[in-house]
């Protein structure tokens, strides 16, 4: 079932001196439970495209159908943790804002927090966290409102290379054992791969899909895992010819 | 403890010890040595006072009864010039911060407004506010609450535009927006603010005190100055350097105990 309907969206941007077209004929649907990568060369319009279906900026044309009763969560480059709340304080922003403080709701995110090894810093300052943990923070924040359908961009290029894979790794159980659906914006080739169930293949701007792959990897679990499989050089290959590369 | 923290943490003790030693050593040689021109007619006492003539005028002051009353003026003054200056200024900063078309359609006036200098609108307070306490205060205001305006602003927009965008995507409104983000996040340059601005309504209430008025640290001073009485000019400068000091360390003070 296709719980979101993308259809032909485009997206101008304008400036005084022109336009620039940056979005043309992007079109996706998203299943119950799936996760999509998109990836693309940089400045190709990725993070324009999470924007618009999370309703934050506004299309030029195209449709974005999607059930009413179904809720959006945004996870931005970076972690945008804020000093002056501690962890706890910053995983409630989300349902403070939605005037969802609930007891039930309350105790989600403490859930959360104590599954996800958060438990002995809810009283900790954002400052005296490893990147990797703030992250998992963020993606606390991001899940305590209840979305059913996750937009992360870029979640992880704040990080070094190891936190980056141990992060994705987490990040990725999370979002499974949650079941939630999710679209990642990515220019790693090998995140996108390990990651997703398909990945969306961008061209240089104006950005229109150069290719879809159904990732199928034998023995498919977690995303360093993943990594192993035998078909991970053959799909990183395909993808790396799709992406016209001028360095 | 190891030795080597030990030794450590004796020299910061040292070096702190030794901070404040020079410190109070740079005040007491200036007092005794300017004490000590004055004895011996190295200065000229009538121009340049001594230390023994300002605690005397002090001492004189408060037996008649009016230092405090003269120092209390001053204070009055500079508090409610600062408090509606900063407060009113922060205010403005978010109309402007929130509406961004009223904020390129004054900014032209704020720039001018900015580099005016105030003194030259003394006159015309003086005869709108009438020769009051209320036209200092006005003076006051004026140096303090543009500057504010411009740095507040200058400040509140350039808050993280990701983190903006993040309470976007929870639907946050402007209020909340300005609450949870705006207004928490600028908390270090809201206290620098206030510290400039300390100084700044400092500069307008003792101008406007020396413009128009009965009473005041300003008074003081000009009064001194106009009866040749170099003593109360002095005594007024020293009584200023307390006041203004005691009151950064009030903000330095109001500042630790909010960040607890």
């Amino acid at each position: 079932m296709d719980i979101l309907k993308v259809k032909n969206l485009k997206k101008i941007y304008h400036t005084k001196d022109s336009e620039i077209l940056a979005v043309e004929n992007f079109s996706l649907n998203l299943k119950q439970g799936e996760f999509v990568a998109i990836v693309g060369p940089s400045g190709c319009g990725k993070s324009t495209i999470l924007g618009i279906l999370c309703g934050l900026d506004k299309p030029s044309s195209g449709t974005i159908e999607i059930d009413k009763n179904l809720k959006f969560g945004y996870m931005l480059q970076g972690d945008n943790l804020f000093d002056w709340r501690n962890i706890y304080k910053n995983c409630l922003l989300g349902l403070e804002l939605e005037n969802k403080l609930t007891k039930e709701n309350i105790n989600y995110v403490n859930k959360l927090l104590d599954t996800y090894g958060l438990k002995d810093f809810k009283k900790a300052y954002p400052n005296n966290l490893s990147g990797g943990m703030r992250q998992r923070v963020s993606l606390i924040r991001t899940l305590a409102t209840k979305p059913d359908i996750l937009f992360l961009d870029e979640p992880f290029s704040a990080l070094d290379y190891q936190t980056r894979l141990a992060v994705s790794d987490d990040v990725y159980k999370i979002i499974k054992k949650e079941k939630k659906s999710a679209i990642m914006v990515t220019h790693d080739l090998s995140e996108a791969i390990s990651m997703a169930d398909r990945v969306i293949v961008l061209s240089t701007r104006p950005s229109k899909i150069k290719n879809i792959y159904e990732i199928k990897l034998t023995n498919k679990s977690t995303p360093i895992q993943n990594r192993k499989a035998k078909e991970f050089a053959y799909y990183y290959d395909k993808i790396w010819k799709d992406i016209d590369h001028h360095v | 403890m190891s030795e080597e923290h030990r030794k450590y943490l004796k020299k910061i003790k040292t070096t702190n010890f030794l901070v404040r030693f020079f410190q109070i050593l740079i005040i007491t040689l200036f007092i005794i040595l300017w004490q000590f021109a004055a004895d011996h007619n190295l200065i000229n006492t009538f121009i340049a006072s001594s230390p023994k003539s300002i605690v005397n005028t002090i001492l004189s002051l408060y037996k008649d009864g009016t230092l405090f009353h003269h120092l209390w003026i001053t204070f009055y003054e500079v508090i409610i010039s600062f408090l509606i200056g900063t407060v009113g200024g922060i205010i403005i900063a978010t109309i402007l911060w929130r509406f961004k078309f009223i904020s390129r359609v004054i900014d032209p006036y704020l720039t001018i407004l900015n580099s005016l200098p105030k003194v030259s609108l003394g006159p015309i307070i003086i005869i709108i506010a009438g020769a009051s306490t209320n036209s200092i205060i006005i003076m006051a205001l004026f140096i303090s609450v543009i500057i504010t305006i411009i740095n507040v602003h200058q400040a509140f927009s350039s808050t993280d535009e990701n983190k903006i965008r993040l309470l976007k995507s929870f639907k946050a409104k402007p209020y909340q927006i300005f609450f949870k983000l705006i207004l928490p996040s600028n908390y270090q340059n809201l206290i620098s603010t206030c510290k400039v601005n300390i100084g700044l309504v400092f500069i307008g209430v003792i101008m406007g005190e020396f413009l128009v008025s009965k009473a005041g640290v300003g008074y003081l001073i000009m009064y001194g100055s106009q009866v040749f009485n170099l003593n109360l000019v002095m005594t007024g400068i020293i009584l200023l350097a307390i006041m203004a000091s005691l009151m950064y360390y009030l903000i330095t003070f109001i500042e630790k105990k909010l960040a607890k």
